[in-house]
Formats: structure tokens, sequence, C-alpha cells
């Protein structure tokens, strides 16, 4: 909502089988940034959107 | 059967009473070969009747091609939080347990055409430059 370039999915994991073994997901949350990157667990606010303009900006 | 039921139903409609701005929630669904469409769509219909401000449209995930690509739909069931324009928030699969609560703040934030990030997250999210897609993969429980 407060970026008009993040467009965000929340998908359930276990529905959605063929993506979770694409995007490596093991335990969640899983938080994969452009199809590359991904976040492990769930993150305080700061460090989140740290590691998401982080992997966002390697992509 | 509701799936929204007594107390719980109860506290869903005193959260949604809240919401100061109109809000639409746009399931995309399809009759067979869709283990969790069907409650998916009824969680959103019932949703619908608990506040004036939320309303509900369902498409055919096969039939109305025209939105299926207008919001850029690639699996089912789908769930959009729209408010005053489209944010690109999605949640597919049902919505349930935790992800329940994850939908209803997402649709009490588009009510208030706000969220409550820290100052510090948006003047990083400004800092973007290129489109970035996050998919946050969860389980019900």
């Amino acid at each position: 909502m407060e970026s008009d370039l993040v467009t965000a999915d929340m998908v359930e994991a276990t529905e959605f089988p063929h993506l979770s073994m694409r995007y490596q997901v093991r335990a969640v949350p899983r938080t994969i940034v452009n199809e590359t990157g991904a976040i492990e667990g769930g993150l305080p606010e700061h460090m989140f959107v740290d590691q998401v303009v982080a992997a966002a900006s390697q992509s | 059967m509701a799936l929204l039921q007594g107390r719980d139903r109860q506290r869903v409609q005193s959260e949604l009473a809240s919401l100061a701005n109109p809000v639409k929630l746009i399931n995309f669904t399809q009759e067979l070969a869709c283990e969790y469409c069907r409650d998916t769509e009824q969680i959103a219909r019932e949703l619908g009747e608990l506040s004036d401000k939320l309303q509900v449209e369902v498409y055919n995930f096969q039939i109305d091609k025209e939105q299926v690509a207008r919001y850029r739909i690639d699996k089912i069931p789908a769930l959009v939080v729209e408010g005053e324009k489209d944010y690109g928030v999605r949640f597919y699969g049902i919505p349930m347990g935790y992800e329940f609560m994850s939908l209803l703040g997402a649709i009490k934030d588009a009510g208030a055409r706000a969220t409550g990030l820290a100052a510090k997250t948006k003047a990083a999210l400004a800092t973007l430059v290129k489109p970035v897609h996050l998919q946050v993969y969860v389980t019900p429980t």
C-alpha cells in the first residue's frame, strides 16, 4: 500500500505445492523477493524492509 | 452453514465497523477442480455482509478473462483487497487461521487508506526504483 512499486502476494503454501517446491518453502513464513531473493521467518519491521530493499537491489 | 459464526462473527463485525472508506474485496474462483474455492468465496461473501463499506465482487477465473488480466491473477482461489486504487495486495488460497487475521488487517488498512508502518519503513520504501514483487508463503495454522 505504501509503495506503488511493491506488489504483495500472500500464498497458502499447502494449496500450491508446485510453488512451494519451486521456491523451496520448508518453513513458513518464507518471503520471495522478485523470484530470486528469499527472507526466512518473521522479522521485525525494520529488518524486514531492509532485507526487501537489499534483495530488490540485487534482482 | 455460515463459516463465520457467533462470537467470531460479532468480533469481525466490530473490527469492520471502523472502516472509514469503501473497500473492495474481489474474489476469483471456479466451480470445479479447486478444493478451497467454494469456502473462500463464502468467506468473502460473509465478510461483505458485515459492513456496508465492504463491497464483494466475485469473478470466475475461467470465464471473466478481462478481470483476470486486469488484476493479473494467475492462481485461485484469489482475493484482491482494493481501496481507492489497486494496491497490488493479493491473498492466494483460503484465508483461514492466522491468514484470516492478515486479510482482516489488509481490509482495515485499505479502509483507513493508511498502514501502520513506521516512518523509517516508508522512507526505505521510497528509495525503491524498480518494481518489487513479494510472495509471502504461509500455512493456515
